[in-house]
């Protein structure tokens, strides 16, 4: 999937350049938290043995092998910030040094494989490890279910992203088709290989394990025939460190990020119909499709009505758009904590 | 990396190119790629151009043709995809030796085989000329973060310690007669794989109190500082400066 020079135009690798440059900003300063002073050692060592177990070679039959991606075993065992960042290095290394993916492309490999592949992994890997019950096993199917859907999200990506700037005239659904089809038999492969390995490591070194964290069972002593918990030692943390990710820079970092791409670029790709509608167009089948129930209310087909300049309208609506989301978001957000709060010790919320 | 440890795919020498400081190296062959995706596609000469002074780059490093086409090898997978364009595209269709071919599909497999070539070529030719702990030197004094050009450089470091361990453990595998040939020896490749993620990790922690006991604090000390003369600068951008022309002209003409 390393994407070569001259497969995306230089306007879109040049915003997925700087998607990748903020988000590994924002990993360097959580990889901190992670890791605290040992984030070199530490993450040059993890990041090496990404490279080296990508060269593992996984036989399916007859011949042929798979290998595995990485993302989601990183984003499990060292945590999501951590995770980005070693596959990072690792497609830089790659881009530099083995001319793998090209050096202007660096941008969207990293914003696709690096970024999209940990981060949903990892969102989803939480979601399940919140929902199954406490376990070792539960933590393996989590780890399976996350990196079978963590490669055809990446795909999905990288469809959007040909979409914005592809240099080729494939249309986008053939594109979609041949990626997914392609990378959802891939992450069968990746899902099964992560969660053997996620389970290797777990049934060695729980503690290793970041996604594993807190399910540790408390030390318990006999005394006269009835089980106690052992006291805490001294010093001992409790929560894991990063828990206490600062929620207001990475809040304010992503509505500025969102802000950015909805308001300035929709202004330059705004004024073009996406692919999708092309295609459609194109063959005809938008012209038994109705008009959209919305169509009517003031931002229909993303523009702001009585706002004469079509890209100034687009990047109006854009960040209109944005706006909307994050309000209707925050409230769902809040309404579900506030009524999750009472049954949920505090111990476990500050984990969260 | 002590002297005798080069890796495989530095060539030693001492070139002019391979004299020049790192940082320059790194800036020239961004910009030149940069110059040459932003190239309109049917300017075809242009591309033929920017070969030619790849071409002369490698005369002038004394990198011979063999090895450099050796590692644009790496490019083989996109060579097969570019092929297939042309039968999947869309857009007016043409008849080349009884194949019906997408004009648009050609245009396309045309302009990702010539710029990735391109982009290729000139990655080999930078890795090829600058030693890795250069590379990683230019890197930083390129404003890159400290924290990431550390992780990088340990990555490097340890690159080929661990992917050694995991040949070792394959060694053993097979000398106990373990042979992978299907999925249901993933369990065993996927229980190594786990050892080898457990002995990294334990060797970065290693690693990290060896430090620590040597007094690192967190930012290593910088002991050797690359700097480069405008002379040295300009040598290295008459690259991405002679491409720019052959942009320029390939935008007007």
């Amino acid at each position: 999937m390393h994407v070569p020079d001259g497969f995306i135009n230089a306007p879109t690798s040049a915003v997925t350049g700087v998607v990748a440059a903020g988000a590994i900003a924002v990993s360097l300063r959580g990889a901190r938290r992670e890791l605290d002073e040992r984030t070199a050692p530490l993450a040059g060592l993890v990041a090496a043995f990404i490279f080296a177990v990508q060269m593992l070679n996984f036989p399916v039959a007859a011949g042929t092998s798979g290998h595995l991606l990485g993302g989601a075993l990183a984003a499990i065992l060292v945590g999501p910030y951590t995770g980005v960042l070693c596959v990072s290095v690792v497609l830089l290394m790659q881009g530099i040094l083995f001319a793998d993916g090209g050096l202007t492309a660096l941008g969207v490999n990293i914003t696709d494989m690096a970024i999209v592949t940990t981060v949903v992994s990892y969102a989803v890997f939480r979601v399940l490890v919140k929902v199954l019950p406490r376990g070792r096993r539960s933590v393996t199917v989590a780890s399976f279910v996350a990196a079978l859907l963590s490669v055809p999200a990446a795909a999905v990506a990288f469809t959007l992203i040909y979409a914005v700037g592809g240099t080729t005239d494939v249309s986008i659904g053939k594109v979609a088709t041949a990626m997914i089809g392609v990378h959802v038999l891939i992450g069968i492969g990746e899902a099964a290989i992560t969660a053997l390995t996620v389970g290797a490591v777990i049934a060695v070194r729980p503690d290793l394990v970041h996604g594993a964290r807190g399910l540790e069972q408390r030390l318990k002593l006999r005394v006269d025939g009835v089980l106690v918990d052992a006291p805490a030692p001294q010093g001992a943390r409790t929560a894991p460190v990063a828990a206490r990710t600062s929620r207001r820079a990475l809040w304010i970092t992503g509505l500025v990020t969102s802000l950015v791409l909805a308001g300035f670029v929709s202004y330059y790709a705004s004024s073009n119909p996406d692919g999708l509608e092309k295609v459609a167009h194109d063959k005809g089948i938008d012209s038994k499709t109705g008009k959209h129930a919305s169509a009517d209310s003031p931002l229909a087909d993303y523009g702001v009505k009585d706002v004469e300049n079509a890209r100034l309208s687009g990047g109006l609506a854009g960040v209109i758009g944005v706006g909307v989301t994050v309000v209707a978001g925050s409230a769902v957000f809040w309404t579900v904590r506030r009524r999750r709060t009472p049954d949920v010790s505090p111990s476990s919320t500050s984990a969260v | 990396m002590g002297a005798g440890h080069a890796h495989r795919l530095y060539r030693h020498g001492h070139s002019p190119v391979h004299s020049l400081p790192p940082h320059t190296k790194l800036a020239a062959a961004f910009a030149f790629v940069v110059v040459v995706v932003s190239t309109p596609r049917e300017a075809m000469w242009a591309f033929g151009l920017y070969a030619v002074l790849l071409a002369c780059v490698a005369y002038h490093a004394r990198v011979p043709a063999g090895f450099l086409l050796k590692r644009l090898l790496i490019e083989v997978p996109f060579v097969a995809f570019a092929v297939l364009m042309p039968f999947v595209a869309e857009g007016e269709k043409v008849d080349v030796l009884g194949l019906s071919l997408s004009v648009n599909g050609l245009w396309g497999a045309w302009n990702v085989l010539a710029k990735g070539t391109l982009g290729v070529a000139a990655s080999v030719l930078l890795a090829s000329t600058t030693e890795l702990r250069e590379l990683l030197l230019g890197l930083q004094r390129l404003k890159l973060p400290p924290l990431l050009v550390q992780i990088a450089s340990f990555m490097i470091r340890y690159g080929d310690v661990i992917t050694d361990e995991m040949r070792r453990m394959r060694i053993a595998r097979e000398s106990r007669g373990f042979e992978a040939r299907g999925v249901k020896h993933w369990g065993v490749l996927a229980k190594s794989a786990g050892a080898l993620f457990i002995r990294s990790y334990e060797r970065g922690e290693r690693v990290h109190l060896a430090m620590v006991s040597r007094g690192y604090a967190g930012s290593m000390p910088v002991i050797d500082e690359v700097t480069a003369s405008r002379a040295q600068w300009s040598y290295a951008l008459a690259l991405p400066a002679a491409a720019l022309v052959v942009c320029l002209l390939g935008w007007t003409l």
